[in-house]
């Protein structure tokens, strides 16, 4: 794709990005940073690309240490994230009974 | 399989991205939006495989995502709550070597014949790397296995801006006139000056760093996007640097501090604060039945968790301490600092853990007129977040950050393991107010003994 195609993505994705999280309560804050970590863990696609690509021992070795790190980023930040938001989902009017105390 | 296809899967995985990130501000969809997020990354990654870029070392690649996969899946499950704001940092950090070494990769295999290409290579290198080493530093603070202090390094400032100047100098060097060693030079200053950056920042501004490596990472990951031509990774690494950026910014604004006094605070020397030893100044301690007697008798209590109690997993025994008070017809409520615990909203994960009402969860600007007119605050675990150096000591590393007003209620106690202070490393004045009782001992052994004697009140 041309470079000024691609300015205009950039471009357009900083003001969805600056847009989707203007109005955020601090409660949200650790999951959204988490979330957020975990999207970028996308850059497994350039880690795969390059191993796919590569030629030589040294490549190939940078390639599958780059895949692996995308990969452990990726899966790991979305269960993280997951395993936050986990606590907020029953709010449950009732207090419950004892224990709770792990 | 059809290009236009596959183009139009991508477009589909980074609406769910948008879709994602917009969930997650939102406390109804948050849990959903972070699953469409998951959603749009397998789709995009199952895509890769069949989409008619040409793959080799295909039992390479499966290794290493199976592996990758596995361990962070692993990590993630098993990590302590208490613990999850260093697995989080340690995940961007990974992110970041990640973006650096494909960029490194594609140096080596095409050169730097496209001078565009070669300086998103050479800016995601270096915003890469920063974030790689920056991150392994605040995973090292927020796991304790090097000082939470600011660290201070003789003539520090220096040093960094040094680093900086080299660094830039390496970058637009390398981009004129490319060679292989110059680009692993720029690597080890790159991973240096990460490590400069973050060693001064302490307390309570490590997480704000943090959000800020985030969205480092993100723009090296739409760089490195740039270098492989492909749009899902710029569209992805720019909504998280974007929306980082804006989260960071956040973030300092709850804790009521410039972003740039996080950053920069202690290059100056801004540090040195807190009063004296404190040491041999006396304290008014109790046992376990005293404070109980306090809390039977009082008719509006706050409790205000932090960091410690998390750490002695006590949030079950103080659930159900303010059930018991409730039972009594007293009135109970928590006091959530927006930064309780290690991260902004890290208290709320972790009360709703052991099923604390949501209700009874008030923030602090809404709970911070309530204190004047309480009885008994009763803080388990906290200290930096109800020190009123915050307030009057211009000289303290937690200078403007907004707190909870403790000192107005009629009394306080402390659950403390000891006379040591909190993450920021400073003394706080309300521990030595004749209005404050301190209990020593593991928070959660205290607890259980005041949950006893309160049955016996």
């Amino acid at each position: 794709m041309d470079g000024i195609a691609l300015l205009t993505i950039f471009v357009l994705s900083i003001f969805v990005g600056f847009e989707v999280v203007s109005k955020v309560s601090t409660v949200l804050h650790t999951p959204l940073m988490s979330g957020a970590n975990a999207i970028h863990g996308i850059v497994l696609l350039g880690g795969i690309m390059v191993t796919g690509s590569a030629h030589d021992a040294l490549t190939l070795t940078l390639g599958v240490i780059a895949t692996l790190l995308g990969a452990i980023n990726l899966v790991g930040g979305f269960v993280v994230t997951d395993r936050m938001l986990e606590m907020f989902k029953s709010k449950k009017p009732a207090q419950g009974g004892k224990g709770g105390a792990a | 399989m059809n290009q236009s296809v596959v183009q139009l899967i991508n477009l589909v995985a980074a609406v769910l991205f948008i879709f994602a990130l917009k969930g997650l501000s939102s406390p109804k969809s948050a849990r959903n939006g972070n699953l469409l997020g998951a959603l749009g990354a397998l789709i995009a990654t199952v895509l890769l495989f069949f989409s008619g870029i040409e793959l080799d070392n295909l039992a390479f690649i499966l290794g290493a995502v199976i592996v990758g996969g596995l361990v962070g899946a692993i990590s993630a499950r098993k990590v302590k709550m208490t613990q999850m704001p260093q697995l989080v940092a340690l995940f961007n950090g990974v992110g970041g070597g990640a973006a650096a070494l494909i960029s490194v990769i594609e140096y080596l295999e095409k050169g730097g014949e496209d001078k565009i290409a070669l300086a998103a290579t050479v800016f995601t290198v270096v915003i890469g790397s920063i974030s790689f080493s920056g991150s392994i530093v605040t995973f090292l603070k927020l796991q304790e296995l090097m000082t939470t202090r600011p660290v201070i390094i003789p003539a520090g400032k220096y040093v960094t801006i040094l680093v900086a100047v080299a660094t830039v100098v390496g970058a637009v060097w390398l981009v004129v006139s490319p060679t292989a060693w110059m680009l692993i030079a720029l690597l080890i200053l790159s991973l240096i000056f990460g490590i400069l950056f973050v060693l001064p920042v302490g307390g309570a501004d490590v997480p704000i760093v943090i959000s800020l490596l985030n969205a480092f990472t993100g723009l090296s990951v739409a760089a490195s996007g740039y270098v492989l031509d492909n749009v899902l990774l710029i569209i992805a690494g720019t909504l998280v640097g974007a929306s980082g950026t804006l989260l960071t910014r956040e973030m300092a604004k709850a804790m009521g501090r410039p972003i740039t006094s996080t950053l920069f605070g202690a290059f100056n020397g801004t540090t040195a604060g807190g009063s004296g030893s404190g040491v041999d100044r006396p304290v008014k301690s109790a046992g376990p039945s005293d404070v109980a007697i306090m809390l039977g008798y009082a008719s509006k209590v706050i409790l205000v968790p932090g960091y410690g109690l998390a750490v002695a997993q006590a949030q079950g025994v103080l659930r159900e301490l303010a059930d018991l008070l409730s039972e009594k017809g007293i009135q109970v409520d928590y006091a959530i600092h927006p930064v309780a615990g290690r991260m902004p909203g890290h208290m709320n994960v972790l009360l709703a853990e052991a099923n604390v009402p949501y209700e009874q969860l008030k923030e602090m600007d809404e709970i911070n007129p309530e204190f004047s007119s309480t009885d008994v605050v009763l803080v388990v675990g906290a200290n930096d977040v109800v020190n009123p150096a915050a307030r009057t000591d211009k000289s303290a590393p937690i200078y403007g950050m907004p707190i909870l007003d403790v000192d107005q209620a009629a009394q306080i106690v402390f659950l403390k393991r000891s006379m040591r202070p909190g993450f920021a490393g400073i003394e706080n004045e309300v521990l030595f107010d004749p209005k404050t009782t301190l209990l020593f001992g593991d928070a959660k052994d205290s607890l259980t003994k005041v949950v006893a004697a309160l049955k016996t009140v």
